[in-house]
């Protein structure tokens, strides 16, 4: 590392990748607990958007839902750590696999679930589906389809912060996959150039879509990707939700108080396909059952039977919340109304319902 | 009234705002050392210092994505992009994100971003800095786009771009940088969506598009004085919104329309006014619609080639008197 970034190597927890080739899977966990009450808290979120999804998918092979309907299922720890990582008051934008960052900032379960149904309840009106979740009052800033392309955008949020000289940051979550898109390089480059307050978190699922990292990246070690931007980072054990917890939160606060951004690989793995339509041909059914092992939800709650946080009964009453959850969410979805045809062009510009396109004037002058 | 050049009123635009409001900044490739490619942003840099005026990498891409993300969250950027050929590598952010971002988040948020470029062949750049791409931007919902032809409309439209809730693409040309013309003295906010008439004729309306507007004008002169030809001239302004009612009047009037643009002719910002005139004014048509275009080819180097393939004085009068039906006299 350059001797201009000496002072944080001191700070963070470097890993390198042979540690973690081995330490994943298979690799119980071990980052650092928080308190009681949080450790709860974080094992019934993941129960929460598991649940979330698995009906989401369930609604899609249904048709209920159509389009593209990315799932996150098996990387629940990377979102849950990351978003408790954060203060409420922190920018936090991610990609089309975003459902659970929404649902982990408190964004009503129905009103996501009522988007990916089309709804006029749904947090877009039903503009935006499943790949464009917004909620601005609980600064979840979406959503973004193009791959790589909501980096330069959390980069523009985490610019005016520093613009403004507040304290908050921006966690800009992305792929392995957008890694190798132009907006990664130039977007790494102007946000170290300009010390940008932002921790890039890049979810290393291995696959961009169906594209296994060492196929689509010469540089399989994405700190190292980074550090050659000029952002310096380390990685975290994404199957576990307190070690990823611990490095965010790590990367938060030399952020904020540094003012420059960083980033953080957590390397995790998605169990279901790219998206719902997906025949998953690319991958072998050993390597998905042998990540399955390795599910952070029964290893979180594993750790905090034995830990005595909880008890099996109250795993069960957790869990039986999150199903209810998600199908109230799913039953809300379905009853609620479609948006109303003559809606169809609000929001185009910001004018109230006025469109100003082509026709100032529609009829011919007499 | 004084008599500026259209940089020199672009530049006092950006500056007025920034004087104005806290919020607006501006960012782009050289824009703040180096002046600009062109020395609009000339002064603004010593005048407001690195944190409004930053001078970025090549990176067209994410210097629109971080204008887009910061217009979200309330500030007003204004970005330069040295040509508007560069704005190709910026189409994602534009188009996907900046045209669209408050569409598909339900109206949860706006972006008050302006995207300035120059665009225009005669400065032999050749087939990758002189194309002429407004009617590219044109068809695209949820953006402005403004093609100011006079200093005027420059300071006008760009300061009413800037305070604007809405993504514009702010097209200026690289030909009338130099070029002279009168601005009010005092504050000159200029609406988005109305057209200037700048010549009134009763035989024939001229639409003229970014710099074609002064072409369309120079040629209506030589209508005038050498045929007897009476053409009417309007510059549109702003393409969207666009001021058909404007159009629609004279051409009620007139009979007749040729239209003047630099860009390509397929698809072009005259294919759709034709189609629009002769949508809502058929009845009014003596003749019809002619489009004066640059040519359907790549901008050549060779000033040989250059010439010919962007519109000029003399094609735009041969099309009109064809349309009035009378021979080229000379």
């Amino acid at each position: 590392m350059q001797s201009t970034t000496q002072k944080s190597v001191v700070k963070l927890k470097l890993m390198s990748e042979s540690d973690f080739s081995e330490a994943v899977p298979g690799h119980p966990p071990v980052g650092p607990l928080p308190d009681r009450a949080a450790a709860r808290e974080w094992l019934e979120l993941m129960l929460r958007i598991r649940r979330f999804e698995e009906r989401a998918g369930e609604a899609y092979t249904r048709a209920k839902v159509g389009g593209f309907v990315h799932l996150a299922i098996g990387e629940e720890a990377v979102v849950v750590g990351a978003v408790r990582a954060i203060r409420d008051t922190d920018w936090l934008i991610s990609t089309y696999r975003s459902h659970g960052h929404a649902l982990a900032r408190g964004t009503d379960p129905a009103a996501v679930m009522s988007e990916l149904y089309g709804k006029a309840t749904g947090t877009s009106g039903g503009r935006g589906g499943s790949m464009h979740v917004f909620d601005l009052e609980r600064r979840f800033m979406g959503g973004w389809g193009i791959v790589g392309g909501n980096i330069p955008i959390g980069a523009g949020f985490a610019l005016q912060s520093s613009y403004r000289g507040n304290d908050d940051i921006t966690l800009c979550v992305l792929g392995d996959g957008a890694t190798n898109q132009g907006t990664f390089a130039e977007t790494l480059n102007m946000a170290a150039l300009w010390k940008l307050p932002i921790v890039f978190l890049v979810t290393n699922n291995r696959y961009g879509m169906g594209t296994s990292i060492e196929r689509h990246s010469a540089v399989t070690d994405l700190v190292r990707k980074g550090n050659g931007l000029g952002v310096e980072g380390r990685r975290c054990d994404g199957m576990d939700v307190a070690d990823t917890q611990a490095a965010v939160a790590e990367a938060a606060e030399i952020c904020r108080s540094e003012q420059r951004p960083l980033l953080v690989e957590a390397m995790t793995y998605r169990f279901r396909g790219h998206s719902m339509s997906d025949p998953e041909r690319y991958r072998s059914r050993e390597q998905v059952t042998k990540w399955k092992e390795q599910d952070p939800i029964p290893a979180f709650t594993k750790r905090l039977e034995a830990e005595g946080i909880v008890t099996p009964d109250e795993v069960e009453e957790m869990d039986e919340k999150a199903i209810a959850s998600a199908h109230a969410a799913a039953e809300a979805a379905d009853s609620a109304p479609f948006p109303e045809p003559e809606t169809l062009y609000d929001n185009v510009y910001s004018l109230g319902g006025e469109v100003r396109g082509w026709l100032s004037g529609t009829k011919a002058p007499e | 009234m004084a008599e500026i050049r259209y940089r020199e009123a672009v530049g006092r635009a950006i500056a007025e705002e920034m004087e104005r409001d806290e919020n607006v900044f501006i960012m782009g490739e050289d824009i703040g050392l180096f002046e600009g490619a062109f020395k609009v942003t000339e002064g603004l840099h010593e005048r407001f210092g690195e944190r409004r005026v930053r001078d970025t990498p090549i990176s067209e891409n994410s210097i629109v994505g971080m204008g887009v993300g910061s217009a979200m969250l309330g500030l007003r950027p204004i970005v330069e992009l040295m040509t508007i050929n560069f704005s190709l590598l910026a189409l994602d952010q534009i188009i996907n994100h900046a045209a669209h971002v408050r569409y598909m988040f339900g109206g949860q948020v706006s972006v008050p971003l302006v995207i300035r470029m120059p665009q225009g062949a005669g400065n032999q750049l050749g087939p990758t800095h002189s194309h002429s791409l407004e009617a590219m931007f044109l068809q695209v919902p949820g953006l402005l786009v403004a093609v100011p032809s006079t200093p005027a409309d420059a300071l006008g439209l760009l300061k009413s771009a800037i305070r604007d809730d809405n993504p514009v693409i702010f097209i200026e040309h690289e030909s009338l940088y130099g070029e002279k013309g009168e601005v009010p003295d005092g504050e000159h906010l200029l609406p988005f969506g109305v057209a200037a008439v700048r010549r009134e004729g009763t035989d024939v309306t001229l639409v003229g598009v970014s710099r074609m507007a002064r072409t369309a004008e120079k040629a209506a002169e030589v209508l005038a004085e050498e045929h007897g030809v009476s053409a009417e001239v309007i510059d549109p302004r702003t393409l969207r919104p666009l001021d058909l009612d404007t159009i629609l009047k004279s051409v009620a009037k007139t009979n007749r329309c040729v239209t003047v643009e630099e860009g390509w002719p397929h698809g072009g910002v005259g294919a759709n006014l034709a189609a629009l005139i002769q949508e809502h004014a058929f009845d009014h048509l003596d003749a019809p619609i002619l489009r004066v275009a640059g040519a359907d080819v790549p901008m050549p180097y060779s000033k040989a080639l250059e010439e010919i393939a962007y519109p000029h004085v003399d094609d735009v009068v041969k099309a009109v008197l064809q349309s009035v039906g009378k021979e080229l006299t000379r």
